[in-house]
């Protein structure tokens, strides 16, 4: 009896159908994704290994070796001592720049769009339109156009070649994007909530602050990533708009690694490359479980 | 009876579509008033008139007596329903009631007490510490509308505050709001493309089609002597049946093909020879298996719809197609041939041309 019976249920569909393992979609996304990984990784692993090795280690010349004695020298050396023309404080006066100009870029730029991005969804003032596309327009601007002008712009007001020129820099140049983000997604949030809480007798801040804000904290992470990053990642303004003891420190690692004095110390390259990636990589780690908690918490209808 | 809303000539654009065109209506204090129409014909956006949510074109509002055309919506002694209930979603029921008290600055004792009156009456005490994610949609619309309640607004507006919820719960609630309405007096100004919800709620509906307001009448007036031939197609499930004929015998009579029903009884204007179109009920039409050939409308049964409560029986009379309700228990085979009579009381006559009820 009981043989028959287990006979029947492995003809018999029921339940949840059983799923292979092997499928050829599993194969195929599997293959995929771990080629992809591992082209990326190799790098990634190369880097790190040759910042551990000493140079004669290196000079034998097999990167893919793991290292034979591991030194953290060339990260201290990165860090505290490379030089770049003059000066021989290493990284860390290039880390600190970033910072100072990273942070009030990225708190001033969204504090900024989004109020802007607020007032564009849900307050519509005459020339709202116009306003946007102009505001639009401007992200499509060539970079290459406004440098020289901005360039004088910032000596008239005598911030040219300072940290907080920068900041202006870069918090104006982030505003198209970033208003354009807050918008579509104040837009996004159900307009009857906004009615609500006009007849709920709140104005233009109290609805901002007490209702909006407290909806919108994926876009506000999203608008970090997209702000920090891009920020400590930027070059070309660094460069341009100040003088070498004030610069970020994308730049001060292109002179630790383009230094024409001595052998090249790769080693010492490798380390200052990790260590300029360091923000950028924390702030995916870190915001990428905030996003997903942040879009649960928003998920939540009423 | 005093006038709580006044709505003097309005109209409404959005940009070159004009929306609500030179509208007028008075409502009284403590009407239950009902604005009904087919999707995209302006209600919601008069309802946002009203409430100040929308900058008017042209014209004037009054509430209480108070010219309140450029006021602010928390200015204006209403309180609103909205059809998503669109509660706000980080706050608890509490925080939900409290905030446009809040925004007043309604000192803390008194807050309370309105909240306490407020979910006392609609049940929702147990329901106080929860976030709206939490709730049901019927519990959700409860605290939609106690956060009007708490206001302690003279006019309330509702946005088709039941759409969202299952036959049900609607009907339930609908009986909950109408004992409300009772209870507090006030006036509400409802708006809704369900008709029963109409016709059980309103002390009077407003019809409207493409931002005019049709007919402004009591439900009964309504349903039984709609003023057009869009009102007497709108109202009344399944719709009214039309037949386009001729008045005859100086009045007294209607030919509809090959048939002469007399017209005695019909209650309306004077009646004078010509092309009209007779609309009648498929409530207020007999079905007999035997007549009076060329003076009862004779017709082939098509179908039977078994409702329940009665059945609803399809034919077709002079090739056209018509709807009659009848009892549950009178089955009537398909293809017999029956004979209709209509109680010409309860009819209406419409000129073809202004498509006006005579
Ligand atoms: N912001 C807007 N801009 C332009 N047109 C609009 C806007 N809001 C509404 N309309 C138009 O105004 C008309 C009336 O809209 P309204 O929302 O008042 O309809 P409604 O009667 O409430 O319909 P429903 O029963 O579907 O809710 C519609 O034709 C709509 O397309
Ligand atoms: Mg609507």
């Amino acid at each position: 009896m009981t043989a028959i019976d287990v006979n029947i249920e492995a003809v018999e569909p029921r339940g949840t159908k059983p799923k292979k393992v092997l499928s050829n979609r599993n194969i195929m996304v599997y293959g995929v994704l771990i080629v992809a990984a591992i082209y990326y990784l190799i790098p990634l692993y190369v880097m790190i290994m040759t910042s551990v090795k000493g140079m004669p280690e290196i000079r034998m010349g097999n990167i893919f070796s793991p290292p034979v004695e591991i030194t953290f020298e060339p990260w201290v050396k990165a860090w505290a001592h490379a030089c770049t023309g003059l000066n021989c404080d290493g990284l860390s006066r290039g880390f600190w720049n970033s910072v100072m100009i990273t942070v009030p870029s990225t708190i001033i730029s969204i504090l900024i769009a989004s109020v802007n991005g607020y007032a564009l969804a849900n307050w519509k003032f005459k020339g709202a339109n116009v306003f946007f596309t102009i505001l639009i327009f401007g992200a499509f601007i060539p970079y290459q156009v406004l440098i020289y002008p901005i360039v004088l712009l910032l000596s008239q007001i005598g911030l040219y070649t300072k940290l907080a020129g920068l900041v202006i820099v870069h918090t104006v140049f982030g505003m198209p994007i970033l208003t354009l983000l807050f918008r579509n997604y104040f837009i996004s949030l159900p307009e009857e909530l906004f009615k609500a809480a006009r007849v709920d007798g709140a104005a233009f801040w109290g609805i901002f602050i007490k209702i909006m804000l407290p909806m919108s904290l994926p876009i506000f992470v999203v608008a970090i990533i997209l702000q920090v990053t891009g920020i400590w990642n930027d070059f070309l303004f660094g460069v341009i708009y100040t003088k070498p003891a004030n610069y970020p420190i994308t730049v001060q690692l292109n002179n630790i690694v383009n230094s024409v004095q001595g052998v090249k110390e790769y080693n010492v390259n490798m380390a200052a490359t990790m260590l300029t990636a360091i923000v950028p990589l924390v702030v995916y780690f870190v915001s990428g479980k905030l996003f997903v908690r942040g879009i649960a918490a928003g998920a939540v209808k009423g | 009876m005093n006038k709580s809303i006044e709505v003097k000539d309005l109209d409404l654009a959005f940009g070159s579509v004009k929306v609500l065109k030179k509208l007028n209506i008075d409502i009284f204090e403590g009407e239950f008033l009902v604005l009904l129409g087919p999707s995209g014909c302006g209600k919601s956006t008069l309802l946002n008139c009203l409430a100040g949510l929308l900058d008017i074109t042209d014209g004037q509002i009054f509430i209480d007596g108070k010219n309140v055309t450029w006021a602010e919506p928390k200015d204006r002694g209403i309180g609103m329903v909205f059809q998503s209930y669109a509660l706000y979603p980080q706050m608890t029921v509490k925080g939900n009631l409290s905030f446009g008290l809040k925004n007043q600055k309604v000192s803390k004792e008194e807050i309370a007490k309105r909240i306490a009156y407020a979910a006392d009456i609609l049940q929702i005490e147990d329901l106080l510490d929860r976030k709206p994610a939490a709730l049901s949609g019927g519990q959700r619309q409860r605290v939609a509308i106690g956060r009007a309640l708490v206001r302690e607004a003279n006019v309330f507006l509702f946005d088709e505050p039941l759409s969202n919820l299952d036959a049900k719960l609607r009907a339930e609630l609908r009986v909950e709001l109408k004992r409300l309405h009772n209870r507090l007096g006030n006036t509400m100004v409802y708006v809704t493309h369900d008709q029963i919800e109409a016709l059980t709620l309103a002390d009077r509906i407003a019809i409207m089609r493409s931002g005019i307001i049709q007919q402004l009448d009591d439900p009964h007036t309504i349903y039984n002597k709609p003023t057009n031939l869009f009102v007497a197609g709108f109202i009344g499930s399944p719709s009214m049946n039309f037949l386009k004929g001729e008045i005859t015998d100086g009045g007294k009579a209607f030919k509809f093909g090959n048939t002469t029903m007399s017209l005695d009884g019909y209650d309306g204007g004077k009646l004078t020879d010509g092309t009209a179109i007779l609309g009648v009920r498929p409530e207020y039409t007999t079905v007999d298996t035997t007549g009076i050939a060329g003076k009862t409308l004779e017709a082939v049964v098509d179908l039977d719809e078994p409702m329940g409560s009665d059945s609803l029986l399809w034919l077709t009379a002079e090739g056209q197609a018509m709807s009659v309700r009848i009892k549950a228990e009178d089955i009537v085979d398909k293809k017999t041939v029956v004979h209709l009579k209509f109680d010409m009381t309860k009819a209406s006559l419409f000129d073809v041309n202004t498509e006006q009820r005579i």
